[in-house]
């Protein structure tokens, strides 16, 4: 109980203090989950509406495997892109092993099924009456998905907020591919874990505090813009 | 000109439609008229390019629609409202604007024309209401302008006014009669709705079993329905079946039920032949003196009395022969009419319309 009453006020000490560190992992943390937040959504956007729109053998299947794939271990994602990323892998050359770039692609990796899937829902979602309607006011296709998007902006912006809220509060990709690095590829979550494994409860709790408060600012302002 | 040729659709092994056949001018307004679930949204889904026929061809001033590639280059001639009332999930500003913005008008352009369409639709002042929140009837107006402000040259309609306001009702009709005559815009519409249909279209066709079987003017259907299908359908009241006994002075003798009734015309003896009366052309006379010149005088006695607003219609069985007549609220009183009172009806041989059963299949 110390522990928590201690930690809640070294919370609110370390952000009114404005503490150098805290700022720097936090905004490392933003940054990370922003960018790998806004690629997954660059990508699930077309591939969900070639999956939600287009009839293909196995479609089913395909968005099973895709739903299947949101209970996806945080530990497997980062084993995969160590594979993948270090130096003997497919993508060792970029050197991406250790770096902010390597989190940012496996925090994608990891919640591209989310995102995706989730737009897959959205955009399956919007009433065939709409559909008929775009397709018959003479849409383009690229004029057809963004109609359709705008109609399903809402539930779109579900999946953003659940894709950017998983990215925000994993461990095991972030760990396993930056390294907790400090000053380099340490985040809320990587400096959490060490601070514990290291007893600072205090500390960890005020980091996670740090981390939720984030997370409910995001979420809110998220909430702002869907409900415009 | 659009040419309706031999359209066939099946979804599934079930065949909608069997073979359409028919040609709809420049200009005109044409009804497709029909009880529900005989095809005649899939016709118009095939003429919008939102379907594609099993068999046959939609020829647009001299091009098969459906076999050219850029499907956007005829979609965009045409314009379509679905009876489903839809609204995007936008203000309605946005709703109508939409095909502008397809089409790439100018912000400028896109805010005049919407205002406009507005004023024409009568919701002037509604411009950034959401649409979804306004009323099934405001909604269909809205996705009458949503089309109008494209400029079709085809105008699309699938029961444009079907369980609306008649406020609605009313601007929708007068929006497809003035696009039509000041634009010289052509429009199809389905509707099971006859009066509608007498009320704008310049020609009907009957679609049953998934084809047309008898086109013409309402008046044409209403005074000589191809069938006993048909007769039902636009409501002629009395429908029988029967067969020709022989002729008499021009007329023929039909045998229906026990009852001999004379049809003008020559039609030879045995052939059987469905025959309708319409209930308005039936008069009913208390007692058994008529005084009448018609050719059919038949007694019977009153069965049933049905009011319907000031209107009743009087069901009049001879045997197992029945008929129903029509009259007025007033006439119920003044001859005491009830059910199981002797009565008498008469017809003139003219209004006994003989079918042959042998639709054209061809609008």
């Amino acid at each position: 109980m110390n522990d928590l009453i201690t930690g809640i006020g070294i919370a609110f000490g370390l952000i009114l203090t404005a503490d150098p560190e805290v700022i720097d992992i936090t905004a490392r943390t933003l940054a990370i989950t922003c960018s790998s937040t806004l690629i997954s959504v660059v990508v699930a956007l077309p591939l969900g509406a070639a999956i939600a729109f287009r009839d293909f053998p196995g479609k089913r299947t395909v968005i099973s495997i895709i739903q299947t794939l949101y209970a996806l271990p945080t530990v497997v994602v980062g084993l995969l892109c160590f594979m993948v990323l270090s130096r003997s892998g497919p993508l060792g050359y970029l050197g991406w092993m250790f770096t902010p770039n390597g989190m940012i692609f496996g925090q994608t990796v990891l919640i591209l099924p989310i995102t995706a899937g989730l737009v897959i829902t959205a955009l399956q979602s919007v009433s065939p009456g709409i559909t008929d309607t775009i397709r018959s006011l003479g849409a383009s296709r690229l004029q057809f998905l963004r109609s359709h998007v705008r109609e399903a902006r809402f539930a779109i912006m579900a999946a953003v907020i659940v894709g950017f809220s998983r990215a925000i509060s994993e461990v095991g990709t972030a760990i396993m591919i930056g390294g907790n690095i400090k000053g380099h590829t340490r985040v809320l979550t990587t400096a959490i874990s060490l601070q514990t494994s290291m007893g600072n409860f205090s500390l960890s709790l005020a980091l996670g505090i740090i981390l939720l408060v984030i997370a409910l600012v995001i979420n809110l302002l998220l909430g702002l813009v869907q409900n415009r | 000109m659009i040419t309706i040729d031999n359209i066939k659709k099946s979804f599934d092994g079930k065949t909608i439609l069997s073979g359409v056949d028919g040609t709809i001018k420049t200009g005109e307004i044409f009804a497709i008229i029909g009880p529900s679930g005989q095809g005649k949204t899939t016709l118009l889904r095939i003429l919008n390019l939102l379907e594609t026929p099993s068999e046959g061809n939609i020829i647009l001033d001299g091009v098969s629609i459906h076999e050219i590639k850029d499907r956007n280059q005829i979609r965009r001639k045409m314009g379509m409202v679905f009876q489903d009332t839809i609204a995007f999930h936008d203000t309605v500003f946005n709703n109508i604007a939409l095909g502008l913005r397809y089409r790439h008008y100018s912000k400028k352009e896109i805010q005049e024309r919407v205002m406009q369409k507005l004023g024409e639709i009568g919701l002037s002042g509604f411009s950034n209401r959401n649409a979804t929140t306004l009323s099934g009837g405001e909604k269909q107006r809205v996705s009458l302008a949503r089309v109008l402000i494209t400029d079709p040259e085809i105008l699309l309609l699938d029961e444009p006014t079907a369980n609306l306001d008649p406020i609605s009702t009313e601007v929708i009709e007068n929006l497809i009669r003035r696009y039509n005559r000041e634009c010289n815009t052509t429009v199809i519409m389905a509707t099971h709705d006859l009066l509608l249909g007498q009320r704008l279209a310049d020609r009907v066709a009957v679609m049953m079993d998934g084809r047309f079987i008898q086109s013409g003017t309402v008046f044409d259907l209403f005074s000589r329905p191809c069938s006993g299908a048909v007769a039902q359908f636009i409501g002629i009241g009395n429908i029988l079946t029967g067969t020709v006994i022989g002729n008499k002075d021009g007329m023929a003798v039909i045998e229906t039920d026990g009852v001999r009734v004379y049809a003008l015309g020559e039609i030879p003896p045995q052939t059987p032949v469905t025959i309708a009366i319409r209930p308005e052309e039936i008069t009913l006379h208390r007692g058994s003196d008529t005084g009448t010149s018609a050719r059919n005088v038949i007694t019977g006695i009153i069965e049933s009395v049905q009011p319907f607003g000031i209107i009743s219609t009087i069901r009049v069985s001879h045997n197992t022969f029945r008929l129903s007549v029509q009259v007025t609220w007033q006439s119920m009183q003044d001859l005491n009419l009830a059910p199981g009172i002797p009565v008498t009806i008469s017809f003139k041989a003219s209004s006994v319309h003989g079918m042959p059963d042998e639709c054209s299949h061809a609008a």
